[in-house]
């Protein structure tokens, strides 16, 4: 891969020249759109939104929360917001139809999304309101674990990848005591000791025990970038440690604690949802994704709908999230490119092998002329 | 070495022993274990606590009794549970149930990561290499008990019914045969009109197969045959051939050929005099053999290149030997089926053995895959998502070296410069990766263990931390942690053997 980029990467600045050493003008916007004068973050969030899977799965993500914020309205600690949604999701409601789904997308006398979209439980809730509900918290348990190991990782990962010595030592000895401990396993014993005080409280329980393999990316970051020349610069000019360590190393090791926290959230989100499935995450009353899934997987033969939406948010959310974390990953890149594919490649050399062809008979022909 | 062993092993106890002083206390402090005896409303209530105080030293407060159970553990004592059963029986048990588990499952997703891996690298920024690239993405964020449900439903419940009338419908059939023909397609790849030979090659041979199996209702009473066995064999012989040496190395293909040709003619005496009677010790046993009469032929056709020769032909005698203990295996399916414990319903959703079946060697190892394969699929495409992405990415990485670039120039061929130069190096940071995985593949098989019904250490744990009871839960601990703990030794070793610019110190 890194042959191909090599090849077809522009030098910055100055034209690509040709094999025979003559140089050309820069081939198309796309190519040389990169060696103008961009910033750092205009770079990148070009080649972001140049990688289509993450851009949908954005898009997509989006929709998810503002769908799930909005429609059963947001209710964090004694603030309740009411949503557009007409059911809660604790209200039992008289069961139609046997609880059927009522969303229809067949074009027809049935199209639209009826009462009950998603259909109702064997009491009668509303399983769109559940699984709004379940989406809400799952998310919200995404977002603080992400916070909180990240914040963690950095702190251990810049400390110990800039100071080394005993302080790398410790902490990275303390990294691999915490490394031991399966998230899985710890994560259990977490939930069964703080489960009950709700779900926010989890998250940052969880985040507590997640953020070693953070702490060890950003501390080889810190180990390489503490050597660089302009590290050395400030150094001379009397910076201190600390404006060292955040206005030099930290923006510059941005992509990958970007990418790193994003991964971690999208292992956070199937990590709750199994935790709550085994009955250690978050628990009735309050609800999350797997524990919708825990609470109805004995009704998959009379109610599959219970059990196939929230799979379907999970899958969804952490899709979403991976491939966002892959796009940030090739957009931080500077090696990565967005490469033509092979067959396009292969159309590209068969068009310049038919245009030599056509010059070497031209030119034989040409020869042969001057012959005659 | 041995110091860096050594040295290593120190590190590694004491970061053990850190791990399981927290562990120790969380779970301590996570709850009461007395709670359901004081709510209980037994007479002896009184005496019932007394007793489990004394019997898990409840009395000493729980940084000391950490102690407690430290000694213990070094003279290999690990203690009662909150029922009063000795964690070291329940362990034994758990342990072989899931070492088990996650053997196979291993097993089985390093082999299809690497093929898959190594296939998507050959063919990078291909349709092909798309597909699998967002199948891995997609497995990647599937929570794995919500796959496992499915997986009852319709790799059991739903097969099972299928399997009572074994009928392939037309639809079916057409489906799958297009759907085979062109994953054929963009495997081989190639310029556009082998593409198609291989995608009506392929399509043509799907649809063929399955009508004969819709016709000769194969489902119902399945075996391979002498025919089967031997296409299997010969084309065997010509795959392994094709991998090692190449098939211009005529002697080594004929060697392979007349292994499989031993293999074919030993299909009725086997099935008729030694499979009847066959027993673990038999079965490596004959493993064996086939593997040192294949290498012996090898060995004596190969010519100028013994060694490879006998290489080839020992592989093919194994995958024959192979082919023909599947045919055992199939040839006691129905009796397996039709057993009354099992009721035609021959794929399980719970637990790891069918109680009081019976039956012989045949049917014992039926039972055993029938209920290893749902949580296996389970667990393997998980593992494959990210096992492939690793070897794709490893292979991609060797195959832009410049010493790839020097063997295609001196004019070796394709095979030999992706398998000899490429594979090889490729494999190297992977085998690393795998040995890393394998400790925490026994931390995540708990979910996989309590949607199956599996009494495994995952039962174990998820018991130990609903009762509060912190000495299954540690010992369930300690097994993984020090399985992690060697097998990243054993990373870290293989690492410096296999890799020479690597030395450990």
């Amino acid at each position: 891969m890194s042959l191909n980029s090599s090849i077809i990467e522009p030098i910055p600045g100055e034209p690509t020249p040709d094999i025979d050493g003559t140089p050309v003008e820069d081939r198309g916007p796309i190519d040389g759109r990169d060696t103008k004068g961009l910033s750092q973050g205009q770079i990148v969030r070009k080649r972001f939104f140049r990688h289509r899977a993450a851009v949908i799965s954005l898009a997509v993500l989006v929709f998810v929360i503002v769908l799930s914020y909005s429609s059963v309205g947001l209710h964090v600690g004694g603030l309740h917001l009411a949503g557009w949604w007409p059911w809660h999701w604790t209200t039992p409601l008289p069961v139609v139809d046997r609880g059927h789904p009522t969303l229809n997308l067949v074009p027809g006398p049935d199209f639209g999304i009826g009462p009950h979209p998603f259909g109702q439980d064997e009491i009668g809730r509303d399983v769109f309101a559940i699984v709004m509900r379940g989406a809400q918290q799952s998310i919200m348990i995404m977002v603080i674990v992400g916070i909180v190991s990240t914040f963690i990782g950095i702190v251990f990962g810049a400390l110990s990848g800039y100071y080394r010595g005993w302080v790398d030592s410790v902490l990275m000895r303390f990294t691999d005591v915490i490394i031991t401990i399966p998230f899985l396993v710890v994560g259990a014993v977490i939930g069964n000791m703080i489960g009950n005080l709700g779900a926010a409280l989890l998250a940052v329980g969880l985040g507590l025990f997640s953020w070693t393999s953070l702490a060890r990316i950003i501390r080889g970051e810190f180990l390489s970038l503490r050597e660089r020349e302009f590290v050395d610069a400030a150094r001379l000019s009397g910076a201190s440690d600390r404006r060292i360590i955040f206005k030099h190393i930290l923006p510059n090791s941005i992509g990958v604690i970007t990418v790193s926290a994003t991964l971690a959230m999208a292992a956070a989100i199937l990590g709750e949802t199994a935790l709550s499935y085994i009955g250690f995450g978050v628990k009735p009353p309050d609800t999350s994704l797997g524990t919708i899934i825990s609470e109805n997987q004995a009704a998959f033969n009379t109610r599959p709908w219970i059990f196939w939406w929230p799979g379907v948010f999970i899958v969804s959310i952490a899709l979403c999230v991976n491939f966002i974390g892959d796009g940030l990953r090739d957009a931080f890149d500077p090696r990565q490119k967005k490469m033509p594919s092979a067959r396009a490649f292969a159309r590209a050399a068969s068009r310049q092998a038919l245009r030599d062809h056509r010059a070497a008979t031209k030119s034989a022909k040409a020869a042969n002329g001057a012959k005659v | 070495m041995a110091s860096f062993i050594l040295r290593r092993l120190f590190a590694a106890a004491l970061v053990l022993f850190a791990a399981t002083f927290i562990m120790y206390l969380l779970v301590a402090y996570s709850g009461d274990p007395l709670k359901e005896l004081y709510e209980s409303q037994a007479p002896n209530k009184e005496a019932l606590i007394e007793a489990r105080s004394d019997l898990l030293n409840l009395d000493v407060p729980p940084i000391l009794r950490y102690f407690l159970w430290l000694g213990g553990v070094v003279h290999g004592d690990f203690g009662y549970t909150v029922q009063g059963l000795s964690v070291n029986e329940v362990l034994a048990n758990a342990a072989a149930s899931t070492i088990q588990l996650v053997t196979a499952a291993e097993i089985i997703a390093i082999v299809i990561g690497l093929i898959v891996g190594i296939a998507t690298a050959l063919r990078q920024y291909s349709g092909f290499d798309y597909s699998i690239t967002f199948l891995a993405f997609l497995f990647f964020s599937l929570p794995v008990f919500w796959v496992a449900v499915l997986l009852k439903q319709y790799g059991a419940i739903a097969f099972n019914d299928w399997l009572a009338e074994p009928t392939i419908s037309v639809p079916v059939t057409i489906g799958l045969a297009l759907l085979s023909g062109f994953l054929w397609m963009s495997i081989l790849g190639g310029p556009p009109k082998r593409r198609w030979l291989t995608f009506g090659v392929a399509t043509a041979a799907t649809a063929a197969i399955l009508v004969f199996f819709d016709l000769t209702q194969w489902f119902a009473t399945p075996s391979i045959g002498i025919v089967g066995v031997a296409a299997t064999a010969v084309g065997a012989a010509f795959l392994v051939t094709a991998v090692s040496t190449g098939l211009r190395q005529r002697r080594t293909l004929y060697g392979a050929l007349i292994t499989a040709g031993i293999g074919v003619a030993l299909y009725y005496p086997m099935l008729t005099l030694v499979f009847p009677m066959m027993s673990w010790p038999l079965l490596i046993a004959l493993a064996i053999l086939a593997v040192v009469v294949g290498g012996l032929v090898g060995w004596f056709i190969g010519g100028n290149h013994r060694a490879a020769s006998a290489r080839t032909s020992a592989i093919t005698a194994f995958l024959v030997a192979g082919v023909l203990a599947l045919e055992g295996y199939l040839v006691w399916w129905s009796a397996y089926a039709n057993a009354s414990r099992i009721g035609g319903r021959p794929i399980a959703t719970v637990g790891s053995q069918t109680p009081s079946l019976g039956g012989n060697f045949w049917i014992q190892g039926i039972d055993t895959f029938t209920h290893l394969l749902l949580p296996t699929i389970a667990i393997v495409l998980i593992s494959i998502a990210s096992l492939s992405r690793y070897a794709r990415a490893s292979m991609l990485e060797v195959l832009g070296q410049d010493y790839i670039r020097t063997a295609k120039a001196k004019g070796l061929s394709g095979r030999t410069v992706v398998v000899r130069h490429g594979l090889r190096n490729a494999l190297i940071p992977v085998m690393t990766i795998i040995a890393m995985d394998i400790g925490a593949l026994i931390g995540g098989a708990v979910i996989t263990e309590q949607v199956f019904g599996w009494k495994g250490m995952g039962q174990l744990f998820v018991q130990g931390v609903r009762s509060v009871d912190p000495n299954p839960v540690m010992a369930f601990f300690l097994v993984t942690g020090i399985l992690a703990v060697l097998f990243n030794l054993i990373a870290d070793l293989l690492y410096a053997s296999l890799d020479p610019r690597i030395r450990v110190s």
